[in-house]
């Protein structure tokens, strides 16, 4: 009963939630427009005066915005006009003039100002209606969940709506079009340039041209990933939601600017300054992982791996992604993520982080060494003790979302071979684009000529920035939690999950010990690993499971009713932890055992 | 050469999977159950929702092509041994050069009244679960007759459903015919904890009928009458071999085997639940229905029919099986009623879901066998310390690198030195924590 209130609370949560950004009307009048410069000030209040937007009364933020960008435009022709005419004395050209992304900002910063209505007269009402009343409710759901036995809670996971995933026509479906839809947008997003999407689509034919032709997969049917007329409706409308969040994200948030304005409180109190998107997404990134954490906590009580592992997630997520930074910037320094490593961080060598950094200070070159020292020394030296899961089960922010907000969803993850296949194809790919990027950025920085080859840095940049950093993480990555499972990004795209795997596979005291002979090969194992290793092969043969993937969430070892797997560290067996079969077979003198 | 196998469970897959490895033999693998193999024992997750049907199956369906394993799915109604012929079901035939018989088990039945009326049924196939799907919606109350492993696994399903369950045990406590009591006592506690009507001394006598044929009561053997749409058939198993009976080759209980597997017929085989030993090891019982010695037995037939003949042994005994929440392995000789000269260490958590047991001999202090409740123990080292006799007091000072638990789980092995120590007035100190190397240190070591 409890829980089926607290159910109800987080929907009115959401509901509200969902709302808020369409609840203001908008009004602009010549207070709350944002400006950074006297000439942008003027130039806007004249286009202003030109058009008759001032005071008129918006009730959609949609057309609000259409008109105010169509207003800046003409303002940015004025300024241009103008700047032909001459600058004013010690005024730099792009300092006079309204660039685009200049636009972009203003119309958020401003759309944000002239909202009036119950949402911007009451942020810390509306953020307690929304994001205070769904942590409540979903507390309330959660809670009552640490009063069953410890022990294995996967009842009825595959007759729920919300988990028993898709088909395999659905999920091609919901991949294809969101494909498809990332190329089109691309095109556009790169200024109208056929390059960039056509290059990419050349490449995933390429890469399904080596897995089903080369490597022979195309009659390899995989097992059905679900029956076909069972499709988890309520798992289908999550991962709409979810896309569209991220899409909104990424590249509309002016749209989003009700959020930004109850999240505005927070973020005063920690950093100062008024809330951004990327603001509002860290206060949710880190609340979701709390409140999920803590059901991650309740579902495996009996196992204390699991409990510390979430508990430090939830720690670094709280702690050094989000409170640390806003600190940070609160005190003048640059806003820094200690626990990010490149090529996740994939901007780390970016001229502008670079040029930050080595602006700030002792502190900021502490950050800028600290940063290369976890890429080539921390990496390796942890990952050789403790196999990658010390960053990505223990720390990692996305590691840490898919371990609480995406645990519902970890059998959901593809275990066919063609799937492993797919895999290390993609995972590599992303891999030495994100390094080939860094390269050409670097190059960029010291020599100062952008262009290498045929190819602009700033292109490449961009795109990787696009293609990779949201589409592939944020898009697909979480909103494919669903559709896909929890590790999609972890799995088929983390650049530095690809740099710890070659460490682990090739040079770690990591793996997974199978137990003799217990395995029954149930495949609770197999179903529950959300990096979609068919850990069961392993195990019913006797062998230890050394992949590349592996997070080290110990999931699988939680769930096996035989107590048949461990994640363990050992040196003694180093050379031999990949092949040597452990199994109970049968033994006699003259027979050996084959694999 | 053509090698026929009857059954695609895991004694049948091993074996074709094994002769593969072995030779280049044409491979039939004949079921009547289900298309691929799929892992009997995660039949219940199923059922409780862990699982779909699909990832019960170890292998993926191209992996039989690959491998040129035939499968085909027919009954085999009969064996004509003198022809080499099958006749199946559709009513072709198939002739084998060598006929591998693994046709697994069937449910219990002790002549029951009722107990063929539509709703009662065991649980051992698919087709089993299907029926339990069948019967599951609206049913209000289901009654299990049996207290063996099968038997708490379907009590648990129902649980995990929401069902109410009756759960009929002949043993004054659940598989205490097996278990040692204190083990005993701990699962009887865990089922009447989690609100299942768990029921000691209780025996079926009658299934009643609603009138249409399906199964809406039942009598105990104290005379109450309990009213229930499913019941439950868990006493256990036997061989299936009902289709053998016309035939020539010898059977008992089950087929009967030699030590390398082969009937009294040549070239036919049998291995798995279906067969018995004529000769079983010491200690061993000539039929042992699980799922570890289905599959030795499977590795050990290739074997025998690709020309290199080696003796089924099973060696040390080992099992494991979960009872509800409460994992269970047992790696040895423990006996439900040990002889004199078994003297036990026993451990118990205050919590009363977890404990150790270790037994040796009394006598010359060797170690003879674990049994692990809620815990986890290294089945190699285990294994090990029994077969080379180690002494109980070097088992215990070494006993954290049996330990298997996972990272940060509490070591209980101080605990029970602290049990031997009070037990024998000695003065045992814990020399080895939990912890992967000196495992493998110990495991590489030879054996004198």
């Amino acid at each position: 009963m409890i829980q089926k209130i607290g159910i109800g609370l987080f929907l009115v949560a959401l509901a509200i939630f969902t709302l808020i950004p369409v609840l203001d009307h908008h009004v602009l009048n010549t207070d709350n427009i944002y400006t950074e410069s006297d000439y942008h000030k003027k130039a806007i209040f004249e286009a202003a005066e030109e058009n008759g937007m001032l005071g008129k009364d918006y009730a959609s933020n949609i057309t609000f915005i259409k008109d105010y960008k169509q207003l800046l435009k003409t303002a940015q022709s004025k300024l241009e006009e103008q700047a032909k005419a001459g600058l004013p004395e010690g005024v730099g050209e792009w300092d006079f003039k309204l660039g685009d992304w200049k636009i972009k900002d203003y119309v958020i910063k401003t759309s944000k100002q002239a909202s009036v209505g119950p949402v911007s007269a009451n942020p810390g009402l509306f953020w307690w209606l929304s994001i205070g009343l769904g942590i409540i409710g979903g507390l309330l759901y959660i809670l009552p969940l640490f009063k069953s036995f410890p022990g294995i809670k996967h009842n009825g996971i595959f007759q729920d709506p919300m988990t028993r995933g898709l088909s395999v026509g659905w999920r091609g479906l919901f991949l294809g079009s969101t494909i498809v839809g990332i190329l089109i947008y691309g095109y556009s997003y790169m200024g109208n340039d056929l390059f960039w999407s056509l290059g990419t689509l050349a490449v995933i034919l390429f890469i399904t041209f080596m897995v089903f032709i080369v490597q022979k997969s195309a009659k390899n049917t995989p097992a059905k990933s679900a029956s076909p007329s069972v499709t988890a409706w309520l798992g289908i409308f999550s991962g709409i939601y979810l896309i569209l969040f991220y899409i909104l994200l990424y590249w509309a948030p002016q749209y989003l600017t009700g959020w930004m304005t109850i999240a505005d409180p927070l973020s005063k109190m920690l950093n100062g300054g008024e809330a951004s998107q990327w603001f509002v997404y860290g206060m949710l990134y880190t609340i979701i992982m709390l409140v999920m954490g803590i059901r991650m906590i309740s579902k495996y009580r009996h196992n204390n791996y699991q409990m510390i592992r979430t508990a430090s997630v939830m720690f670094f997520q709280t702690a050094f992604a989000f409170i640390l930074p806003e600190i940070l910037v609160r005190l003048n320094y640059p806003y820094y993520d200690f626990k990010n490593i490149w090529p996740l961080d994939y901007d780390f060598f970016f001229d502008w982080n670079l040029n930050q950094l080595m602006s700030s200070g002792k502190m900021g070159i502490f950050m800028l060494v600290w940063g290369i020292v976890l890429i080539i020394i921390g990496v390796p030296l942890f990952t050789f003790f403790f196999g990658k899961r010390w960053y990505c089960s223990w720390v990692c922010g996305c590691g840490g979302l898919a371990e609480t907000l995406g645990d519902p969803y970890r059998q959901l993850s593809d275990k066919s071979l063609r799937a492993w296949k797919y895999e290390r194809w993609i995972i590599h790919g992303v891999m030495v684009f994100a390094v080939l990027m860094t390269i050409m950025v670097l190059y960029t920085y010291f020599t100062g000529s952008s262009n290498i080859l045929f190819l602009s840095s700033d292109s490449v940049r961009t795109w990787y920035g696009f293609l990779i950093g949201s589409a592939f993480a944020g898009v697909v990555g979480t909103g494919f939690y669903p559709l896909m499972g929890n590790r999609v990004w972890c799995r088929f795209g983390c650049p530095l999950a690809g740099y710890f795997g070659l460490i682990q596979r090739f040079r770690s005291k990591f793996r997974i010990t199978t137990n003799g002979g217990q395995c029954i090969s149930c495949g609770n194992c197999s179903t529950y690993c959300e990096m979609g290793i068919d850990v069961r092969a392993y195990a019913q043969k006797g062998q230890n499971i050394v992949r590349a993937s592996c997070v080290g969430c110990g999931v699988c070892a939680a769930v096996c009713p035989r107590g048949v797997l461990r994640l363990e560290n050992g040196s003694v067996d180093i050379a031999e932890r990949t092949t040597e079969l452990k199994a109970i077979h049968i033994s006699k003198e003259g027979v050996s055992i084959l694999q | 050469m053509h090698i026929v196998i009857i059954g695609n469970g895991i004694s049948g897959v091993t074996a074709a999977r094994y002769i593969r490895k072995l030779s280049d033999h044409k491979i039939t693998m004949i079921s009547a159950e289900t298309d691929y193999f799929f892992s009997r024992t995660a039949l219940m997750y199923i059922y409780m929702g862990h699982m779909r049907f699909e990832d019960t199956q170890p292998y993926e369906p191209w992996f039989w092509e690959k491998n040129r394993i035939d499968l085909l799915r027919a009954r085999v109604q009969q064996v004509k041994t003198a022809s080499k012929e099958l006749v199946l079901d559709n009513g072709k035939t198939i002739t084998y050069d060598k006929l591998v018989l693994a046709t697994g088990s069937a449910s219990n039945k002790f002549g029951w009244p009722g107990q063929d009326l539509d709703g009662v049924h065991g649980l051992y196939s698919y087709q089993d679960l299907e029926a339990m799907e069948r019967h599951s919606a609206g049913l209000k109350k289901a009654v299990i007759v049996g207290g063996g492993l099968i038997g708490i696994e379907m009590a648990e399903m129902f649980h995990a459903r929401h069902i109410p369950v009756t759960f009929l045990v002949r043993e004054t406590k659940y598989w205490n015919n097996v278990l040692p009591p204190e083990e005993s006592a701990m699962v009887s506690r865990h089922i009447l904890e989690n609100g299942i009507d768990l029921r000691f001394e209780t025996e079926l006598k009658e299934i009643h009928d609603d009138g249409s044929g399906k199964a809406c009561a039942i009598t105990t053997s104290k005379g109450e009458r309990i009213e229930c749409g499913f019941v439950g058939l868990t006493a256990g198993v036997h061989p299936n071999i009902n289709f053998l009976k016309d035939g020539d080759l010898k059977l008992e209980k089950g087929i009967v085997i030699n030590e390398y597997l082969e009937t009294n017929i040549a070239d036919v085989y049998a291995i798995g639940d279906c067969a018995q030993l004529s000769e079983p090891r010491p200690g061993r019982r000539p039929i042992e229905a699980i799922w570890y010695t289905g599959r030795m037995m499977g590795e050990t037939v290739a074997y025998n029919i690709c020309g290199k003949k080696i003796a089924y042994d099973p060696g040390i005994w080992f099992n494991s099986a979960k009872f509800i929440d409460i994992e269970y392995q047992v790696y040895g000789t423990l006996l439900a009623k040990p002889p004199e000269n078994h003297q036990a260490i026993y451990w118990e958590h205050k919590e009363g879901r977890k404990s150790i047991r270790i037994v040796y001999d009394r006598n010359n202090s060797q170690v003879l066998g674990f049994n692990l409740m809620g815990v986890r123990y290294r089945h190699e080292v285990c294994e090990k310390w029994i077969k080379e006799k180690t002494n109980i007091e070097t088992v215990l000072q070494q006993l954290g690198m049996a330990n298997f638990d996972p990272e940060f789980y509490k070591e209980y092995e101080a605990e029970v030195i602290t049990q031997y120590n009070q037990q024998t007035g000695k003065n045992i100190q814990l020399k080895r924590k939990r912890g992967l190397d000196a495992a493998l240190r110990f495991l590489k070591k030879m054996t004198p």
